[in-house]
């Protein structure tokens, strides 16, 4: 085994399939008139989402001294907004992020993500466009749409804006075995729909309409049952979560708030207590254009572009050989 | 029973007695071992835990991350005790106790008629084992053959045979003269009681080597 471990993990051949998906990718933005841009990989703050670990980096002016501590971005999120808010208009960029602790079948500590932002859209015009991307690049995909209640609703007859902690933990508990204690109700919701309902969607599913709860960096409406939700879009394909796009929050007194019941949360959770990008605030401040944004998981649109079912497949080295 | 290897045995224990007591100590000693805790971070395939009570090997390891919320890890597990497998799903930050487990190398040594007792051919320490360790590889069993035993506390839970056993045909029909090349296939009853599929010109009294894995016929044994 250490004498092949020199070698690629991906063939040669889905190396050249990946760079035909990555040129396909820019030239789908240069004829929409999409600016590519590059942000910072390295950045003094870290994202706030307490389920999202950030690699640490130490910065010194001398070997072996740390005079800063930086962060790997996890996604290129903040500092796009703040190109929005600059003026930059629509922008696009394809680059590495880093998620500590993320490695499996469908997983790698560092991965290509592909995020872009569209002025003027709201999240059901991006799913459109992302729809016309990810068929372009995988030809003959169906694609559907459905809202979050409604995939709930038709899967296990459970209204998920409405059910109560122990309705949920009583589904959970029929369809799996996670005998843990959790008081969150967006546990028992992510674990229905992480073990029960993704597996069994077949080929294109956009989702949208989350619950409010689960907005992150979305704006939060009202729907025609007036529910509160969440103008956030996932996409699925063959079960395999590929695209989280939302019709971004645009209100910096609201984005304070959540960067700082992130903070409260992780302070509770035990989790290390990291900068919050105030700049992210002020930029909303200073007026971001109202805009819908989305991220990509390249390494999975390329595995889907080529019939593949592992990471390993798409991706040259992976974390045990890099 | 087998007698011979039976009163082998006796002998070896006598000689050994005196030895065996500060062996025993020292084999003994791993209980006072701290069994470490382990996060769901550090979950691997192979990894040995206690669920509900009981052993239980992990057999396949899954990170499942939502778009947003925490991350789960969904785990394989076998129950060493029951041979029964399932999955069982981890938040992120979980712990679960290790298992006292460890896999041993042993010599059988005999069958007292209820238990099969094995023997450490370095530390003399010997194990008995219940039907419910030795479970179907009892027909494998063959006297002084290396087995693989594990132990959880440092008792026997289960027993694997080797890969490969040479067993004599006690009893099968007459073998067809000449017939060396062509297929079929006849059973064979084995010197531990197991029955094989072995071809036409097999006769009884002959050496066979068998893979337990599949419980197949092999070939003849030199």
């Amino acid at each position: 085994m250490s004498q092949t471990l020199w070698q690629p993990n991906a063939s040669i051949d889905n190396l050249r399939a990946r760079a035909r998906v990555l040129a396909q990718i820019r030239q789908f933005f240069a004829e929409r008139q999409v600016l590519e841009v590059e942000t910072p990989v390295l950045s003094q703050c870290a994202v706030s989402d307490p389920f999202i670990d950030s690699l640490e980096v130490s910065f010194g002016f001398q070997p072996g001294q740390e005079d800063e501590r930086l962060y790997l971005q996890t996604s290129p999120e903040y500092a796009m907004k703040r190109l929005l808010a600059a003026g930059s208009g629509d922008i696009y960029q394809m680059a590495k992020v880093f998620r500590n602790g993320e490695s499996g079948r469908r997983h790698n500590p560092e991965f290509t993500m592909l995020e872009w932002y569209r002025i003027g859209m709201d999240d059901h015009q991006l799913m459109a466009e992302v729809e016309a991307l990810v068929t372009a690049v995988v030809p003959g995909l169906s694609v559907r749409y459905l809202s979050y209640a409604e995939l709930f609703e038709q899967t296990l007859g459970l209204d998920p804006h409405r059910a109560t902690l122990t309705q949920l933990q009583q589904v959970c508990r029929a369809h799996m075995d996670a005998p843990f204690e959790d008081d969150d109700p967006d546990t028992w919701l992510n674990l229905l729909m992480s073990h029960v309902i993704e597996p069994g969607l077949k080929g294109g599913v956009f989702v949208h309409s989350y619950p409010a709860s689960m907005a992150a960096l979305a704006q939060v409406r009202t729907d025609a049952q007036g529910r509160q939700v969440a103008a956030r879009f996932e996409l699925f394909v063959n079960g395999v979560e590929l695209a989280n796009g939302y019709h971004e929050l645009t209100d910096a007194a609201e984005q304070a708030r959540r960067l700082d019941a992130d903070q409260h949360q992780r302070a509770a959770l035990g989790l290390p207590q990291r900068p919050l990008d105030r700049r992210l605030v002020d930029a909303l401040q200073a007026g971001i254009p109202d805009c819908a944004g989305v991220a990509l998981g390249v390494d999975r649109l390329v595995m889907l572009a080529l019939g593949v079912d592992g990471l390993d497949q798409v991706v040259s080295f992976m974390h045990a050989r890099a | 029973m087998d007698l011979p290897a039976f009163s082998f045995a006796v002998e070896w224990l006598s000689i050994f007695r005196p030895l065996l007591s500060v062996v025993s100590f020292e084999f003994r000693s791993r209980n006072l071992l701290y069994m470490a805790n382990y996060s769901s971070n550090q979950f691997k395939n192979g990894l040995k835990v206690m669920i509900d009570g009981d052993p239980c090997a992990m057999v396949d390891v899954d990170f499942v991350k939502p778009g947003k919320g925490q991350a789960f890890t969904r785990v394989r597990l076998r129950n060493l005790l029951t041979g029964r497998i399932w999955e069982r799903t981890f938040k992120s930050n979980e712990s679960v106790e290790g298992a006292d487990v460890m896999d041993i190398d042993m010599e059988y040594l005999y069958n007292d008629g209820e238990m099969w007792h094995f023997m450490d051919p370095n530390s003399f320490e010997q194990v008995a084992a219940d039907k419910n360790a030795v479970g179907d590889s009892d027909k494998w069993l063959k006297e002084q053959d290396k087995c693989v035993i594990t132990l959880w506390n440092d008792n026997p839970i289960s027993v694997t045979p080797p890969n490969f056993v040479e067993l004599q045909v006690t009893e099968t029909d007459p073998g067809l003269k000449g017939d060396t090349a062509q297929g079929g296939s006849k059973p064979a009853t084995l010197s531990t009681g197991a029955v094989v599929r072995v071809p036409l010109f097999i006769e009884e009294g002959e050496m066979l080597r068998i893979d337990t894995r599949t419980g197949e016929y092999v070939s003849r044994a030199n």
